[in-house]
């Protein structure tokens, strides 16, 4: 495989070099323009737009020309208890969603490479979560966790534990709850990519391990989790920002409620620019979000680089 | 292999309650669907309705535009899906055949796209649509889905034309036919049925997207059906369960559907694009 791609490679000119009868750079311009031109001006262009914004007073419906602000708004949002509080919600959230969605996945993904009987309709089960919109999985955990319609508190009232509560509006069960749906809805593509992974582990060094009389344990520590490792530091991160970014769940659940205990920074910005019409302070926070992952996706690569030198 | 009965029998169990946790929302979604409303006021819910009923259904078209917003969402994902692909899959083959810079900084905007709060893109791009009168206009939408699908269509698809051996292509201009002619003889076939696959997914990203849609489109005629879907909440926080249940349920069915099909090959394709180069 390796000396195949190698070779394709030397063989392939270069493309600056520009090979006899392919004029690559011109063809390539035009392949590559009518994608690149909605990138710069829908996806770059708003990008650098919105950090600039950041630094302005633009408001929503506001006759008066926006104006430069300089920092004013970083300075108002250090601060803005209430903003960082929905940082921290946000972190709490991210952490508390990406750690066990990867812990169950990844015993998911073992379960599902096993040799099991019905194997393939659990797979096809496992990964429904994926299909459904997030809105739909928010109203669907609405109903598990409704106060008196809702499964949850029916069972806990069948197995004689109490009288359930209500989930989503009590005060210390609202970002628990609805750390839960998060974990529910991210399972399978954490699952899918870690099985993905298992299945690049080799399964001769696996049959050597174990005739050496190797647990399952150990096995899985030597032979399994340094080949899963690359796979598994990307989804974490992925998973991470993703989470940390999320919207449509929370806002579904519970809005923010009670009381901006389950606020993430996303609900809190969309607040502020499309309630409120603060564009330039929602802009800053937007930007102090990137900064933030940003710093994590930083560390995160240098790490996975350090770890994979051969790529 | 050598897994002993006992082990066995526990993983069996594991995977159950895998399966139940997975499963139960949903089946409680559907379970509530069916239900008539005597047995929804009931502070006894059974796990399935006693008396199955259509009439939540029925009810749920009655209080939302429900069919509006289907179609709504049918030509926003439609959209999307058919004009990120056009895009995307010649600008993926370029990426996966030429390493030039532009290449490289494709990628490059791939992997940080992902790190964008959706609050910093949507803010300017609502106030340019807004100068091109594409706010409440599922145009509009299309526009900000294509370049939201980009991303992850561009990921899939260079997985998938790295994947066509570049000998083949060099075989064929060995036997004189030129660059254009390549890519549609033989590269265009092979790839088929990746960008089927590429376009399907951006189909069910779109069909199931909610921030921008609910930021762009105002009024409930224009709305797709997530964001229609909301609306069965009611202000307080008080719903309606039959109807909102019937509502999600159905707004679901596309969207496992489409996922069936191309289940394999999703994942399939996410491994793909992560072979690195």
């Amino acid at each position: 495989m390796t000396l195949a791609t190698a070779r394709k490679r030397s063989v392939k000119p270069s493309p600056r070099a520009g090979g006899p009868g392919r004029p690559v750079d011109h063809g390539a311009w035009f392949l590559v323009l009518p994608a690149l031109i909605p990138i710069l001006v829908l996806s770059v262009g708003p990008l650098l737009y919105g950090i600039a914004l950041a630094f302005t007073d633009a408001q929503s419906g506001r006759t008066e020309p926006t104006q430069w602000i300089g920092t004013l708004n970083f300075q108002d949002l250090l601060h803005d208890t209430l903003f960082w509080e929905s940082f921290r919600i946000g972190l709490v959230w991210a952490v508390g969603v990406t750690v066990p969605q990867f812990v169950l996945a990844l015993g998911l993904a073992l379960l599902l490479n096993e040799e099991l009987r019905l194997r393939w309709l659990a797979r096809a089960l496992a990964i429904i979560p994926w299909a459904m919109p997030e809105v739909v999985v928010g109203i669907m955990w609405r109903l598990v966790y409704n106060p008196d319609a809702g499964i949850l508190n029916e069972t806990i009232r069948d197995l004689g534990l109490g009288d359930g509560r209500d989930w989503l509006s009590g005060l210390a069960t609202a970002l628990p709850a609805v750390i839960v749906v998060g974990i529910w809805a991210g399972m399978p593509q954490t699952t899918v990519a870690l099985l993905a992974g298992l299945q690049n582990t080799p399964r001769e060094l696996h049959e050597a391990a174990a005739m050496d009389g190797a647990g399952a344990w150990r096995r899985f520590r030597t032979v399994t989790w340094p080949a899963l490792k690359p796979v598994a530091l990307a989804i974490t991160a992925l998973n991470f920002i993703w989470n940390f970014n999320s919207f449509a769940l929370v806002y579904v659940l519970t809005s923010g409620g009670p009381g901006g205990r389950t606020r993430l920074p996303m609900l809190f910005a969309y607040e502020e620019a499309f309630r409120y019409g603060q564009f330039g302070y929602a802009a800053a926070m937007g930007c102090v979000m990137v900064a933030v992952i940003s710093v994590i996706l930083a560390v995160h690569l240098v790490g996975r680089l350090r770890g994979g030198e051969d790529a | 292999m050598r897994t002993s009965r006992r082990a066995r029998a526990g993983q069996y169990a594991a995977l159950l309650a895998y399966l139940v946790f997975l499963a139960f929302p949903f089946l409680w979604l559907i379970s509530t669907a069916f239900k008539p409303a005597r047995e929804l006021a009931s502070l006894h819910p059974t796990w399935l309705p006693q008396d199955p009923t259509l009439d939540n259904f029925r009810q749920a078209f009655d209080e939302q535009p429900l069919l509006r917003a289907a179609l709504n969402s049918l030509v926003a994902a439609l959209g999307a899906a058919v004009i990120a692909v056009l895009i995307a899959t010649p600008m993926a083959y370029v990426m996966a055949r030429h390493r030039t810079r532009l290449a490289k900084a494709a990628t490059g905007w791939v992997v940080v796209s992902q790190a964008f709060p959706f609050v910093l893109v949507i803010i300017p791009l609502f106030l340019v649509l807004k100068n091109l009168h594409l706010i409440n206009s599922v145009a509009g939408l299309v526009m900000v889905y294509v370049v939201w699908a980009l991303p992850f269509a561009l990921w899939m698809l260079v997985g998938y034309v790295r994947a066509v051996p570049a000998e083949m292509e060099e075989a064929a201009a060995v036997d004189g036919a030129g660059k254009v002619r390549t890519l549609v003889s033989i590269t265009a076939p092979l790839l088929a049925p990746g960008i089927v696959a590429t376009a399907l997914f951006a189909f069910i990203s779109a069909w199931n997207e909610f921030f921008f849609a609910l930021v762009l489109l105002k009024t409930p005629e224009k709305q797709t059906l997530p964001v229609v879907l909301t609306h069965f909440l009611g202000a307080e926080g008080v719903a309606d369960l039959g109807p909102l249940a019937a509502a999600a349920f159905l707004a679901t069915i596309p969207s496992l559907v489409v996922f069936a099909l191309i289940q394999k090959r999703i994942t399939g394709g996410m491994l793909a694009g992560a072979v690195k180069s």
